[in-house]
């Protein structure tokens, strides 16, 4: 179901009914073949899906009946195939935009992931709307991919990127953001949650201040998609963006999520074939939403794949899923905290998915090969968020990132495996 | 104090004793005890001049090259104890040698036969590659 955003979290509520029984697990597990496998002669523990998460067979079948079957170019052909390619193509902006309960599928483009959303907003709507002096939020727990596309847009433009802070335990500093928005910005980007810390942002209040203050919200929702629904006239933003890898979808393929009347004010980003209305030596006038942004022939494969996840989601039990997934993180951190030598990393309240943290002294990349070898797969490093590692005074973590098909079983043999890694280093 | 790398400590002898590791435990554990034999390096060596960039872990490298005797010597150092490590069996194939001897060693099969051959993958962001890029550039000066 539908999760909101401040009033959740996970890691608290594990009473209600019963998450994902043994028996369903396996079956979930199942669907997934990547998991099916050994590494180092150890059977595969993923713990690495906020970098990109594995596939169902549903999506794996969906990529391969189009290329087997339907393979055509979209838009454009006057035969059956191209038919049915653009029908694919087409129902799964549709699903998508019900997904998120979007206004209407025009307001979804069609991009090669959240990086490529953010770049195509900066890029279009922050070049005609902002000017010098103008200034943009991000907090400091933003992904690279929140950062550098406004700080290039500020070098065109003459406009100032201004930091909310964000506090030890790994949250935003909502007095301060207060503050900022007295200075009406005119534009907030943050992210819905911290892929290097698993902070979970109350963006739906957030976006309500900004709004207060004039300002139009980008939320970076690569993080969030994996792990509920998310309906973005809910939170009410302006935009928001994300990527299909994370979500149980192909690479490659991702999506920007606008209102209307911000798409439609906004000049086109990339000229080609399929973005114009008519092309002239003396006037080329550009398509209707959302092809105005699309140039070029598309991901097809990607979006067939990308609605063929969506609707794998839908047919399933995601109240389980979520129940399931609080229950994993509560306990990972629960180890986690009786494990002498462990420092946590990103203690906030409410979080999704992500136990980051530091073992003694070690390194993180010393941990990260020693676990792999004992076949779990982590992230270490900064995560592509250099300002948080920076302000925390460490040049990274190991980071533990949890999908729905993980198991407490894994998250005891990390543990385990742990303690190993200590009699290494 | 001498540095054994290169003279009593030999790709051969390594190539040996990891022979007989025959599980990964015994082999790194092997890998980490060889880093924590490399000469120390001086702090004050520490500088970004010395730093190779673009690494997770960060990897310092200090070139000496002897006229005399035409070798070249290395002081290396890592943050991290596998990569360590592995730059202590880069000193096994590399420190103590001539220009000519460092170019003509492969040091791909070498790490092939001791099956650490992934982390020279530059991927691995290490900084093992970026070093022995760095040491073959500094024998073909040179040589
Ligand atoms: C919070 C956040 N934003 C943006 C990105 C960039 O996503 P992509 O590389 O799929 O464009 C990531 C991916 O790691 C992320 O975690």
């Amino acid at each position: 179901m539908a999760r909101v955003d401040t009033s959740t979290s996970m890691g608290t509520n594990l009473s209600a009914s019963a998450p994902l029984d043994e028996s369903e697990l396996n079956a979930l597990r199942e669907q997934f073949p990547t998991l099916q496998q050994s590494v180092h002669g150890k059977p595969l523990i993923y713990f690495d899906n906020a970098a990109t998460t594995q596939k169902p067979r549903a999506v794996i079948d969906a990529l391969q009946q189009y290329y087997c079957n339907d393979n055509s170019n979209v838009h454009r052909g006057a035969h059956l195939l191209a038919d049915r390619a653009t029908q694919g193509f087409e129902e799964a902006r549709i699903a998508l935009a019900k997904y998120l309960n979007a206004e209407a599928a025009e307001q979804i483009i069609w991009t090669r992931g959240t990086t490529e959303s953010i770049n195509l907003v900066a890029q279009t709507w922050g070049r005609s709307q902002l000017s010098k002096g103008d200034e943009i939020l991000v907090s400091a727990m933003e992904h690279h991919a929140n950062i550098v596309p406004w700080q290039l847009l500020c070098e065109a433009t003459g406009a100032l990127l201004k930091v909310i802070p964000v506090s030890g335990d790994g949250e935003l500093d909502l007095e301060v953001y207060a503050n900022l928005l007295t200075r009406r910005p005119k534009l907030v980007a943050i992210t819905h949650v911290s892929n290097a810390l698993g902070t979970i942002n109350p963006v739906k209040q957030l976006t309500e201040q900004a709004h207060a203050a004039g300002a139009t919200v980008l939320i970076d929702g690569a993080q969030a998609m994996p792990h509920w629904q998310v309906d973005v006239q809910d939170i009410g933003c302006d935009f928001y963006a994300f990527s299909g890898h994370k979500m149980f979808g192909p690479t490659g393929i991702g999506a920007l999520y606008g209102k209307r009347r911000l798409l439609e004010a906004m000049p086109p980003w990339h000229g080609g074939g399929e973005m114009i209305a008519r092309v002239s030596f003396e006037k080329t006038t550009y398509n209707e939403l959302p092809y105005k942004f699309e140039a070029g022939t598309p991901h097809i494969a990607g979006v067939i794949g990308l609605g063929a996840a969506v609707q794998w989601l839908n047919a399933q039990n995601r109240e389980a899923f979520c129940r399931h997934e609080d229950s994993l993180l509560a306990y990972a951190h629960a180890q986690a905290d009786d494990f002498k030598g462990i420092t946590r990393i990103g203690r906030a309240r409410h979080k999704a998915g992500v136990l980051s943290f530091l073992l003694n002294q070690s390194h993180p990349q010393d941990v990260g090969t020693l676990l792999d070898q004992q076949g779990i797969a982590v992230r270490t490093g900064h995560h592509c968020a250099m300002p948080i590692m920076d302000q925390y005074r460490i040049p990274g973590t190991v980071r533990a990132s949890f999908a729905f098909y993980n198991t407490h079983q894994e998250v005891d043999a990390l543990f385990r495996a742990l303690h190993k890694v200590v009699s290494f280093l | 104090m001498g540095n054994p790398f290169g003279s009593e400590i030999t790709s051969d002898i390594l190539l040996d004793d990891i022979g007989f590791l025959d599980d990964w435990e015994t082999r790194y554990r092997y890998i980490i005890d060889l880093g924590k034999r490399l000469p120390e390096m001086s702090e004050s060596l520490k500088i970004p001049e010395t730093l190779l960039g673009g690494c997770q872990s960060q990897v310092w490298i200090v070139p000496h090259f002897e006229n005399a005797t035409r070798t070249l010597t290395f002081e290396v150092d890592s943050d991290a104890f596998i990569v360590k490590g592995l730059l202590a069996m880069v000193m096994a194939a590399y420190n103590q040698k001539t220009p000519e001897q460092i170019l003509q060693f492969d040091i791909e099969h070498y790490f092939a036969e001791t099956g650490l051959l992934r982390h020279l993958s530059p991927t691995r962001g290490n900084g093992l590659k970026s070093m022995v890029k760095r040491i073959q550039g500094v024998a073909k000066e040179n040589s």
